[in-house]
């Protein structure tokens, strides 16, 4: 392992830490430290035991063997108890707030400030949360504020200071950047770099390389439960890092490869749907991944929902394969060729409790059905190509598919529109929160898609994959396109800045 | 990436043990073992005639059970069946005392049933009301305007004719039990091989992702509490026809029993998951639990408890198992 220079002892490492569940082996002989003042990025695939470790490190889980050392003293973490007590607070991707409570009162759960006969101290409690605010500059949120109507940045922000209320030392930070805008993610590293300058130790888990890169002191990788290496983030690179995490150099991250672009398969003119849809005109034309870029609220989702029916269109044009329609229901988008994959799977993609064939026959059952049965065997034979095609891993079509991964989830939330052969394919964030082997899967398929003839619009936050996957990058502000540029004018700048607006120019334009 | 093969045998196996532990041959057993348990302590419990009482007295139980399980797999329930059944029961004999045609006073209870169950339906789909709100309304409503129309009498002198229940198809399977069987086969092959079927596990397992796969949750609402009143009508023409007189009053708790058997059959509170053969089966084992405690010297009273006490196990159990099936991948 390499050291971080200037401090002695680790406030926290693990050392040899095994942990086994009926069937799996999650983690086998892996170590890892943070000091103080450092922020450790730790990476790997899904699956490869991040969520282990650092529930081990929290005190959830106990491993069978290993052993864990807080100030160089081997301490037992029995009980999430234990670990707050040991000063190590977690911070898990699902917020744990009570959305009834205000921000003081969230904060201060559990351990409220006391006046006479047990009775909570509130003035006490809101001059201290004020305290913590100030402490790390927060000005735009109160302590009074009820928690439920906070925006997903302020609530994380609420889960630090409740961290820090706790005078945690040790930090621990399960993907918090998944469901963040960009703005809140820049608030976020903010905050990581005065909690470092603290001497607060920071363990950061995360999908993206950039923001590793941005945030770390030193990055940790595993491999199917594995300790694969440390790295300074310094002495090393997103290649060598994803190679690392995947066993294997994937050469190129984005398959992108130009396929023979056809006729228009989309044209909208003028579309409006109130409030974040004002008159949106696009083209998408066969074998064209259309990447459409823009913040979180620019519209880019509701856009995409007016395009398959969720939400329909109050005026404008929608023009299929060259023909003016109306699309008023996702079963009306669907009979005309149109596939969405909605950008939250668990909320909108995936049927849980239904089998991995039944989710896979869902937007399919119509075409299936002869004299209203459906045809089993050829259910199967559908579900058998789209697994095979996507790669699902699966131990069998009847598994339930709320058990397989995040990204074999996204596949058979991709896969069940297969049957119907789409002409346009709307893909809403394709790749969020899905480890990097699936993710490559994923573009390959887009690419696999785009050859076939499949227009393709995709929204993604992720300027890299915008601009690796498309041949042409819509950027969308406040419900409007404001700027397009071909794949060879997209760079990183030039769209980053049309999202976030910096010229006057294009205000206006706008 | 290569295609994923997948392998047979554990699949196979997987799907075999997953019968072998369903909730239905759970059931099964718990209906045989039950009767030579309280066989063997008293064998009077066996007898022809009494199995035939406990499938024909319950038999409405079973049917209104099977509507009910649509409605708790899509996600709902409905407190307003057992009023419900109440109110039609009185209906059809109140008709046939009149002198109405007999087919009038069998078809009125099917179509006052799916006309206030597809009115509740309407309610709960198109204006979001929480079906537990709906149905605890109009509970009120059929319970208190049932009592202030008829004063709690009872209706007798019902023409022979009247009694549907009293048939035996070719002379030996009784009605109600060739109706619970039929119905039960029939809605199980139409909620599992017809695509309205499949609709109502999506509905109530991801309504938002069945809408975005094409599969309308409106629509299947409204068609699911329809059935549920088809079967509710049916349901209350054999409580009306099995016995010489009808109370006109709503039997206390029945919908309570027709949720339990739901539930007990395998049909999770959550949504998303249940047979009707299930239900059907709990159905005849709640009926087999009360008939045994007779026969073993138990107080009556205290059925309700014992169901109470076999819808939390089943709920906790239905919970848990739950919970492990998707905890996802423990890594």
């Amino acid at each position: 392992m390499i050291a971080a220079e200037g401090t002695s002892t680790p406030l926290l490492e693990v050392r040899g830490i095994e942990k086994s569940f009926p069937g799996v082996r999650a983690l086998s002989n892996v170590s890892f430290e943070v000091r103080a003042g450092e922020a450790h990025a730790l990476i790997g695939e899904n699956g490869a035991g991040k969520s282990t470790l650092i529930k081990i490190m929290s005190g959830v889980y106990r491993p069978d063997a290993g052993s864990i050392l807080i100030d160089g003293r081997e301490t037992r973490l029995a009980t999430p108890d234990d670990a707050r007590r040991a000063g190590i607070a977690t911070i898990y991707q699902e917020l744990l707030l009570f959305p009834e409570l205000s921000v003081a009162e969230n904060i201060f759960l559990g351990h409220a400030p006391k006046a006479g006969f047990g009775r909570i101290d509130l003035r006490a409690m809101r001059g201290r949360a004020e305290a913590l605010l100030a402490s790390l500059d927060i000005d735009d949120l109160a302590a009074d504020a009820i928690v439920g109507a906070l925006s997903v940045g302020h609530r994380q922000r609420v889960e630090i200071l409740r961290a820090l209320s706790y005078d945690a030392r040790i930090l621990i930070m399960d993907e918090p950047t998944a469901a963040l805008t960009e703005t809140d993610v820049m608030r976020l590293f903010d905050i990581v770099r005065r909690l470092k300058a603290r001497g607060v130790a920071i363990v950061y888990i995360s999908h993206r390389l950039d923001e590793t890169f941005a945030i770390a002191d030193r990055v940790t990788v595993l491999r199917d439960g594995a300790y694969v290496g440390t790295r300074r983030t310094g002495e090393t690179n997103s290649g060598e890092l994803v190679q690392m995490m995947v066993g294997r150099r994937i050469d190129n991250m984005f398959p992108k490869t130009d396929a023979p672009i056809g006729e228009p398969v989309l044209e909208t003119r003028a579309l409006v749907r109130r409030p974040l849809t004002k008159s949106v005109s696009v083209t998408v034309r066969a074998g064209e991944i259309v990447g459409l870029a823009g913040l979180v609220g620019s519209g880019r989702s509701e856009l995409a929902q007016t395009l398959f029916g969720v939400s329909p269109a109050e005026s404008g044009e929608i023009r299929l394969m060259g023909q003016a329609v109306t699309i008023r229901s996702p079963a009306e988008a669907r009979a005309r060729g149109v596939a969405y994959v909605p950008e939250d799977r668990g909320v909108q993609g995936l049927v849980r409790p239904m089998s991995v064939l039944h989710n896979m026959s869902l937007a399919a059952l119509s075409s299936l059905a002869h004299a209203g049965f459906i045809d089993r065997a050829a259910e199967r034979r559908l579900a058998q190509h789209a697994v095979e095609q996507l790669g699902v891993k699966t131990r069998s079509l009847d598994e339930v598919a709320g058990r397989l991964s995040g990204g074999n989830q996204q596949k058979i939330v991709l896969g069940k529109w297969l049957a119907n052969k789409p002409k346009l394919l709307i893909l809403d964030e394709p790749t969020r929160g899905i480890d990097v082997g699936a993710k490559a899967e994923i573009h390959r398929l887009m690419v696999e898609f785009a050859r076939a003839g499949v227009a393709i619009l995709m929204i993604s936050s992720e300027l890299p994959e915008v601009l690796g996957m498309s041949d042409r990058v819509l950027v969308m502000r406040e419900g409007r396109l404001v700027a397009e540029f071909d794949r060879a004018a997209a760079s990183s700048q030039a769209v980053g800045a049309a999202m976030m607006g910096d010229t006057s120019a294009t205000e206006k334009a706008a | 990436m290569s295609a994923i093969a997948l392998p047979r045998s554990p699949a196979a196996r997987g799907s075999l043990w997953r019968r072998v532990s369903s909730q239905e041959t759970l059931l099964a057993v718990a209906i045989v073992g039950l009767a030579v348990f309280v066989g063997l302590t008293n064998p009077r419990f066996l007898a022809a005639n009494n199995l035939a009482d406990i499938l024909l007295g319950n038999a409405y139980i079973a049917v209104a059970a099977i509507g009910m399980s649509m409605v708790i797999i899509t996600g709902n329930i409905d407190i307003s069946v057992g009023a419900l059944i109440g109110v039609l029961a009185t209906v059809s004999g109140s008709l046939a005392v009149a002198g109405a045609p007999i087919v009038v006073t069998w078809l009125a209870p099917l179509v006052i049933g799916v006309a206030v169950m597809g009115l509740q339906g309407v309610i709960v789909a198109y204006l979001g009301i929480p079906a537990i709100v709906v149905t605890l309304g109009m509970l009120s409503i059929l319970r208190g305007g049932l009592i202030s129309v008829t004063g709690g009498k009872w209706i007798t002198d019902l023409p022979d004719a009247f009694h549907l229940a009293d048939i035996e198809i070719f002379g030996v399977i009784p009605m109600p039990v060739a109706i619970m069987v039929g119905a039960t086969i029939l809605a199980a092959a139409w909620m599992r091989w017809w695509p309205q079927g499949r609709a109502i596990y999506a509905t109530g397992g991801n309504a938002e992702a069945a809408r975005l796969s094409g599969v309308s949750p409106r629509h299947t609402l409204v068609l699911v509490f329809v059935l549920h009143g088809f079967f509710a009508g049916v349901a209350a023409l054999l409580f009306a026809t099995q016995l010489r007189v009808i109370q006109s009053t709503t039997p206390s708790g029945l919908e309570f029993t027709i949720i339990t058997a739901s539930v007990v059959g395998g049909v999770s509170i959550l949504g998303g998951v249940g047979t009707v053969v299930g239900s059907t089966l709990a159905a005849i084992l709640i009926a087999e639990i009360t008939s045994a405690l007779v026969f073993i010297n138990v107080s009556p009273f205290w059925t309700h408890a014992l169901q109470g006490a076999l819808i939390l196990a089943t709920v906790i159990a239905d919970i848990e198992r739950r919970r492990r099936r998707l905890a996802g991948d423990v890594r």
